[in-house]
C-alpha cells in the first residue's frame, strides 16, 4: 500500500448527500477479478451519457458535461469533497479502488458509512471527517487545500482545520504498512487464543 | 458488570488490544465470487495459506443465472460472469476451501445458506465480503460485512482488526398489524432513523414484536440493519433460535450440542446493560411500507403519498427529495397506490426464505398478475428452499398466477446476472436497496414486503394486501 503523508490539491466538489457505493462504481464493473483499472468507470452513470459496460473504450464515450469530474477546472484533483454518509450501501472495495485509480487520495465529508471508511484505509485513501460548517466553507473555497496526516490538519489560505483519526490507522497509513504482515507478528497470541476458544467452545 | 449482547460477543473474541484497535478472532468467513478473487490473488502472491481452512465456506450467488442451468458454469452466457464463478471454483479447489458449487442443491444466496446449513451459529463471529452479512446476527451471532482486503486478512490470519461499535437498542413492542412483516418493521425503522442513523453502532433488536418474529423474520430485519448504517444487527438467542439451529448439517450434536445450548442461552443483554442510544417503537404504528425514492429511508405507508419538497424546511433534504423524484419519475403528492409497476421481484437475501415465499403465494393464490406487469419473478434463496416450496405446491401457485419460478441466486436485487430492469421500468421489489441504477441503469426500484409485492403484481400498481 502507498504511504500517505501530505497532499496539496484543489478539491472536486460533489455536492450530494448519501452517495452510495453503487453510484461510485456500478455493479457491472464488479465482475472484474482484478484490483486495478476501475478509475475510468468511477461514477460511471453520472459521468457518461451512455450506458457503460465492461470492455468499452471509455475515451470514446460521451461525457456528461454537467458532472463535476468532467469539469476541466477539477482535472487532477486529489481531494474529493462530499456531503454526509458518503460511501453508504454495498461493502464493495471496488469503490475505493476506483477512487484511488482515478487519482483521489483524500475524501472530505461530514460523515462516512462505516465499511467504506474502513476500506479507504486499506487502499491508501484518507477519509477526513469535518463538521458541516467546515465542509460548507470548503465547498465555497476555490483554492488549493492542504492535507497533512501527521499533524491531522486540513489547511486553506486562511484557515487550518484539525481532524480526528484513529492512532493505529494513522500509523499504518503514514507508513504504508501491510496489515497482514503486522497481524502475523502476533501469531502466538492468535494460537493461544485459539486453544482457549476451542476448549471453551468445542462445537466450533 | 452488566453487558450487552454485542459486548459479550466482542469480548469473547478478543485476541489482542492496542491503541484503540482490537484484534478479534473470526469463527466463520463466508465467501462469494464477487468480493473474493482479489483476496485469493493477494494470498497467492504473498505465498500465504488460509489460517484455518475449515473456518471458510464459499458459494457463488451474485452472477449465477436463475434460468435453466443444466449445462453448469460453462453455460453462463456472460463471459465475465462466468469467469468470476470459475475463478471462485478454482480458488476454492486450490486453497482447499469448502465450496457449495452452482449446481449443488444446497447452493443459494450466501446469507440464506449460512443459517440454513448451520454454518451460522449463535455466538459466532462471522464475516463476509458483503454488507448484508448483518443478516446472521438474527441468530445471536456477531456478523458484519467487510471489504476485499479484509477478506484476504481473515483468510491469512483468522483475525480482523476492529474498533468497538457503540450499542443501539431498538425495541419494538406489541402485536403487528395484519399483513405487516419483518420487512415493514425494517423499512419503518430506517424511515425513522435514516440511512446513517445506525452508523457506528451495533443494533440489538428486542421487544415483544421481535420475540414474536420467526428466526427467518429476524434475518430479514437484521439484514436491513446495514441500510440504517449499522454493520451489525442482532437479536438475542431464545428457544426459537435453538430450535432453528438444531439438526442443521454444520450444527453440533451429542455432548457438544448440550454444551453449545448452555452457552447460547447466555447470549442476551444483561438486565441494566448500558446502551449508548435506545429507541422504542409501537408495533401498532407500523403499516405496510413502500419506498418512493432512491434511498431506503425514503419510505411511506401504502396509504401515503409521495412527499412534496416544497413542504420540506431543511434545504438539503428538500434537494434530496427533488433529486430522487426527478430520477424516479414521480410527482409530489402522488398517492403511492396509484403508481403502476412494470415488473415484480420476489427474492434476495432479505426476502427469499420459505416464509417469504409462503406469504407471497398466499396472496397470489388463484389470482393472475395484471396485464401491465411484464415480468414477475420469484427467485428462492437456495436450492433447498426451492425444493421445499415445490413440495408445498408454491411453485404451481406462482406459475398459475403468471409469475416465473426461477433457480436460486441474488438475481435482480443487484442485477449482476441477466435479471435486470430496462431503462424506465418500475419494479416492486422485495430486495434491500433502491439506489439509482441498482436493478439496471435508469430503472426505478420500490422496496416492499413479499405480500405487498405479490398484491401489487396482481393489481398492476402498488396495493395493500386483502
Amino acid at each position: 500500500m502507498q504511504a500517505f503523508t501530505t497532499i496539496n490539491s484543489i478539491a472536486a466538489p460533489l455536492d450530494r448527500a448519501n452517495i452510495d457505493t453503487d453510484a461510485i462504481i456500478p455493479k457491472q464493473f464488479l465482475k472484474s477479478i482484478k484490483r486495478s483499472g476501475f478509475g475510468p468507470n468511477l461514477f460511471d452513470e453520472w459521468r457518461y451519457l451512455d450506458h457503460g459496460e465492461v470492455g468499452m473504450d471509455n475515451s470514446k464515450r460521451p461525457l456528461n458535461p454537467d458532472f463535476v469530474l468532467n469539469n476541466p477546472k477539477y482535472a487532477g484533483a486529489q481531494i474529493l469533497l462530499a456531503r454526509e454518509n458518503f460511501g453508504c450501501g454495498s461493502s464493495r472495495e471496488h469503490a475505493p479502488w476506483a477512487l484511488e485509480d482515478f487519482g483521489f487520495k483524500a475524501i472530505i465529508a461530514p460523515s462516512f458509512a462505516d465499511i467504506f471508511y474502513n476500506n479507504c484505509f486499506k487502499n491508501g485513501i484518507l477519509p477526513i471527517v469535518l463538521s458541516h460548517g467546515v465542509v460548507d466553507a470548503l465547498f465555497a473555497y476555490k483554492g488549493e487545500i492542504g492535507v497533512d496526516l501527521e499533524s491531522q490538519c486540513v489547511t486553506t489560505s486562511a484557515n487550518t482545520y484539525s481532524f480526528e483519526v484513529d492512532a493505529e490507522r494513522k500509523r499504518r497509513l503514514l507508513n504504508g504498512l501491510d496489515d497482514i504482515a503486522l497481524t502475523l507478528q502476533y501469531e502466538d497470541d492468535i494460537r493461544h487464543f485459539e486453544v482457549k476458544h476451542f476448549k471453551r467452545h468445542p462445537w466450533l | 458488570m452488566a453487558q450487552t449482547l454485542y459486548d459479550k460477543l466482542m469480548s469473547a473474541h478478543i485476541v489482542r488490544e492496542q491503541d484503540g484497535a482490537t484484534l478479534i478472532y473470526i469463527d466463520r468467513q463466508l465467501i462469494h465470487e464477487v468480493t473474493s478473487p482479489q483476496a485469493f490473488e493477494g494470498l497467492a502472491l504473498a505465498n500465504r495459506k488460509p489460517w484455518r481452512i475449515e473456518a471458510n465456506l464459499a458459494v457463488p450467488d451474485h452472477n449465477v443465472p436463475t434460468t435453466e442451468r443444466s449445462s453448469g458454469v460453462s453455460g453462463i452466457e456472460d463471459p465475465i460472469s462466468r469467469l468470476q464463478v470459475e475463478t471462485l471454483d478454482k480458488n476454492c479447489a486450490e486453497f482447499e476451501i469448502n465450496e457449495i458449487p452452482m449446481n449443488d442443491i444446497r447452493q443459494g444466496i450466501v446469507h440464506v445458506i449460512g443459517p440454513e446449513q448451520g454454518a451460522t451459529l449463535p455466538g459466532m463471529s462471522i464475516v463476509c465480503g458483503d454488507s448484508h452479512t448483518s443478516t446472521h446476527g438474527a441468530l445471536g451471532a456477531m456478523a458484519f460485512g467487510i471489504g476485499t482486503s479484509e477478506v484476504e486478512h481473515v483468510l491469512a490470519t483468522g483475525c480482523l482488526w476492529q474498533s468497538k461499535a457503540k450499542n443501539l437498542k431498538i425495541e419494538v413492542n406489541g402485536a403487528l398489524n395484519p399483513h405487516v412483516s419483518a420487512k415493514d418493521i425494517a423499512l419503518y425503522i430506517i424511515g425513522q432513523i435514516g440511512t446513517a442513523g445506525g452508523t457506528g453502532y451495533a443494533i440489538e433488536f428486542c421487544g415483544s414484536s421481535i420475540e414474536d418474529l420467526s428466526v427467518e423474520g429476524r434475518m430479514t430485519l437484521c439484514n436491513m440493519a446495514i441500510e440504517a448504517g449499522a454493520r451489525v444487527g442482532m437479536v438475542a438467542v431464545d428457544q426459537k433460535t435453538v430450535d432453528y439451529v438444531q439438526g442443521k448439517p454444520f450444527s453440533p450434536s451429542g455432548d457438544n450440542w448440550t454444551k453449545a445450548v448452555d452457552y447460547w442461552q447466555t447470549l442476551h443483554s444483561d438486565e441494566g446493560a448500558f446502551f449508548d442510544k435506545s429507541i422504542i417503537i409501537n408495533a401498532s404504528d407500523i403499516e405496510l411500507q413502500v419506498t418512493w425514492g432512491t434511498s431506503p429511508e425514503m419510505v411511506i405507508d401504502i396509504n401515503g403519498s409521495v412527499p412534496d419538497p416544497s413542504k420540506e424546511s431543511d434545504p438539503v433534504k428538500a434537494e434530496s427529495i427533488r433529486n430522487a423524484l426527478s430520477y424516479i419519475h414521480l410527482e409530489p403528492n402522488t398517492p403511492i397506490k396509484s403508481v403502476e409497476i412494470d415488473k415484480v421481484f420476489i427474492g434476495s437475501c432479505t426476502n427469499s426464505r420459505i416464509e417469504d415465499l409462503r406469504a407471497a403465494a398466499a396472496v397470489a393464490k388463484g389470482k393472475k398478475i395484471a396485464n401491465n406487469v411484464k415480468l414477475a419473478l420469484v427467485v428462492p434463496g437456495s436450492g433447498l428452499i426451492k425444493k421445499q416450496a415445490e413440495e408445498e405446491g408454491l411453485d404451481t401457485i406462482f406459475t398459475d398466477a403468471g409469475f416465473e419460478w426461477r433457480e436460486p441466486g441474488c438475481s435482480m436485487c443487484l442485477a449482476m446476472n441477466a435479471d435486470k430492469l430496462e431503462v424506465g421500468e418500475r419494479c416492486a421489489s422485495t430486495s434491500n436497496r433502491n439506489f439509482e441504477g441498482r436493478q439496471g441503469q435508469g430503472s426505478f426500484t420500490h422496496l416492499v414486503s413479499p405480500a405487498l409485492a405479490a398484491a401489487s403484481a396482481i393489481a398492476g400498481h402498488f396495493s395493500g394486501v386483502n
